[in-house]
């Protein structure tokens, strides 16, 4: 259930304005994969090239390759709408749909292109999702309330939930923890440790501790200058990122020297 | 990272006493005193409004809400309302029905699914539409709408008269109904609900159709779980902005039907009225006294629309605790 991703020559665009350039790499299966670097560097305009986000912003638009095992997601006659339901994402700020009871939330995904299901099925797939998000305990007794009615943190792990209900190959998370207090930061971190047995997750975040904790591999991502794309500068064993990077401008970052 | 708050230290909500500026007062003071001034002048007119209504229907030698003929003149006078009351809802509703989902269905349109090249010219030509004066709508509709229309009607009385609703009584009768009145009426309020419509559209966050989208929801489908929940209250008030034009609407309604008093649930038939046509009609001829007998009618108009949009702030209410605003 989990897939490598494998990207080659990938730059992306703003109408004209590029604001990543030839990124390759491979995120391995099974495995958490950071993405740090200073702010504007494209780490989230990257992650949204995974699953065909990016382009939903007007004037977006991609070149390269993004391979999923051996699928081009860009390849012709690829329906970006498939494409988002082998890969899913969390966003920063929680964003459960504020309409619809918990229940609902989680089961949003399942009821989508026209897959009908029972109700014993469902019922079944957002007790195992809300309980793989960690969130069952608290919320089994008001499935039927408004999502909009958790706490920020539960709501972030409600979004991991109706993620994960639709089970994708890939989970991407664009700095999930970054609007949440750190009890709530530590219950999700756990959660990304557990949700790694079953899926390749990659995670944006701006907290180096946060990268060291919970990623195997860390890539580094910056930008020459305002104005400039912004590149992969290098990916490795996260240990190896921390304690013995190959490129200084990566070391300079970790130790706070800019950035 | 310290939790507590130092002794001494106001919790961020509470009220202190307020500090007062010399500016702030005369704000307060203007404010407040135009707000009052509002109220009393709406009250007085309320009342006068009023007095004059019961007056009129006092003397009322048949009853007021039963009645069929609008016969203020006549001694003793005999007027009613039952007709009018019936037209202006039916052919409300008729223009409801027929307006609504067109208006969102266009709203979306212009909002989530026309390039950008023909969504905003297309955005402004509705906007255009809808400051065109009623009148140039109602001469349009008594001149062009009525006798095109007449195809429709005989197709409907051919295939639906069955309904009962759909029967032409005389189909060789022109088509100055009740149901073109709501069509001319749907067309009149399609470019205020589109407006509207098109503005909440505009305002659902995008962390919301985000969160579709990445579950792999097709544009439909973001319209359907993001959007229109999100919007649901917005247009609700869109519809209503736009039952109030049909509601009290005279010109379009002048120039199309042939107002005669009977109420009948064939709309097709060239028969029955509505409270501003009524008002419009008989105001020239009117004495004082008919007047009076008038401005009730106009009050009963008005009470069904405060109980209309009574009704709308119930259905938005209702679901508060899910509404996506404070999201
Ligand atoms: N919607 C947009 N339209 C135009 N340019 C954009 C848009 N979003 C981002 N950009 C530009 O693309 C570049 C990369 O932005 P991106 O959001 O990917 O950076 P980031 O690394 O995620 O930053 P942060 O750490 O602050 O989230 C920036 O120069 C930014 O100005
Ligand atoms: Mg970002």
């Amino acid at each position: 259930m989990a897939k490598r991703i494998d990207v080659s020559g990938l730059s992306a665009y703003y109408g004209n304005h590029r604001a990543i350039e030839d990124i390759s790499m491979t995120v391995e299966p099974r495995s958490v994969t950071a993405f740090i670097g200073p702010s504007g560097c494209g780490k989230s305009t990257f992650l949204r090239t995974l699953n065909r986000m990016h382009e939903v912003t007007p004037g977006g638009r991609v070149e390269g390759k993004v391979m999923l095992d051996d699928e081009n997601l860009y390849g012709a006659g690829v329906d970006p709408v498939a494409v988002r339901r082998t890969v899913g994402m969390v966003f920063q700020r929680p964003n459960p749909f504020p309409t619809m009871s918990i229940y609902d939330n989680v089961a949003a995904g399942l009821r989508l292109n026209g897959s009908a299901r029972r109700k014993s099925e469902i019922d079944g797939i957002v007790e195992k999702s809300l309980k793989g998000a960690n969130l069952w305990n608290e919320v089994k007794d008001r499935l039927n309330k408004p999502g909009a009615g958790l706490s920020g943190g539960q709501q972030q792990r409600l979004c991991i939930a109706r993620a994960i209900a639709v089970e994708p190959q890939v989970l991407l998370m664009d700095e999930p923890c970054s609007a949440l207090d750190p009890i709530s930061t530590l219950a999700i971190e756990d959660l990304i440790g557990e949700l790694k047995e079953q899926f390749t997750i990659v995670i944006v975040t701006h907290n180096m501790q946060q990268a060291a904790r919970v990623s195997d591999r860390t890539a580094f991502f910056n930008l020459a200058g305002v104005g400039q794309p912004g590149k992969l500068i290098e990916i490795d064993e996260t240990q190896r990122i921390f304690s013995n990077p190959s490129v200084q401008a990566t070391e300079d970052y970790i130790s706070g020297r800019f950035g | 990272m310290d939790i507590v708050n130092s002794p001494g230290e106001h919790p961020p909500n509470s009220r202190q006493p307020a500090v007062t500026r010399l500016g702030d007062r005369v704000f307060l003071g203007m404010s407040r005193g135009s707000g009052i001034l509002l109220l009393v002048i709406m009250a007085a007119i309320a009342v006068f409004l009023t007095v004059r209504a019961i007056h009129a229907i006092s003397l009322d030698h048949s009853d007021f809400f039963t009645t069929f003929e609008w016969n203020a003149n006549l001694q003793p006078p005999s007027f009613g309302i039952a007709v009018l009351a019936y037209g202006t809802v039916v052919s409300s509703l008729i223009a409801m029905i027929i307006a609504v989902p067109v208006s969102v269905g266009i709203a979306l349109f212009i909002s989530h699914y026309a390039p950008r090249k023909l969504a905003t010219p297309l955005a402004y030509l509705v906007d255009l539409l809808a400051a065109v004066p009623s009148i140039v709508y109602g001469l349009w509709g008594g001149l062009y709408l009525v006798p095109h229309l007449q195809g429709l009607n005989l197709w409907l009385n051919e295939y639906l008269s069955w309904t009962g609703i759909f029967h032409k009584s005389d189909p060789s009768s022109a088509a100055r109904s009740l149901f073109t009145v709501g069509i001319l009426l749907a067309i009149m309020i399609v470019p205020i609900i589109t407006n509207v419509s098109r503005e909440v559209f505009r305002q659902v966050p995008k962390a919301h159709e985000e969160a579709a989208l990445a579950l792999g929801a097709t544009r439909w489908e973001v319209v359907r779980m993001s959007v229109l929940p999100f919007a649901r209250s917005g247009i609700i008030s869109a519809s209503m902005l736009g039952l109030g034009r049909a509601l009290g609407e005279t010109m379009a309604v002048a120039t199309v039907l042939s107002a005669s008093p009977v109420l009948s649930a064939r709309l097709l038939d060239p028969v029955g009225g509505t409270f501003a046509q009524n008002i419009a009609a008989k105001f020239a001829e009117a004495d004082n006294f008919g007047r009076d007998a008038l401005i009730a009618s106009g009050l009963v108009l008005f009470v069904i629309t405060l109980l209309v949009n009574g009704a709308a702030r119930l259905i938005i209410a209702r679901r508060k605790e899910y509404s996506g605003a404070n999201a």
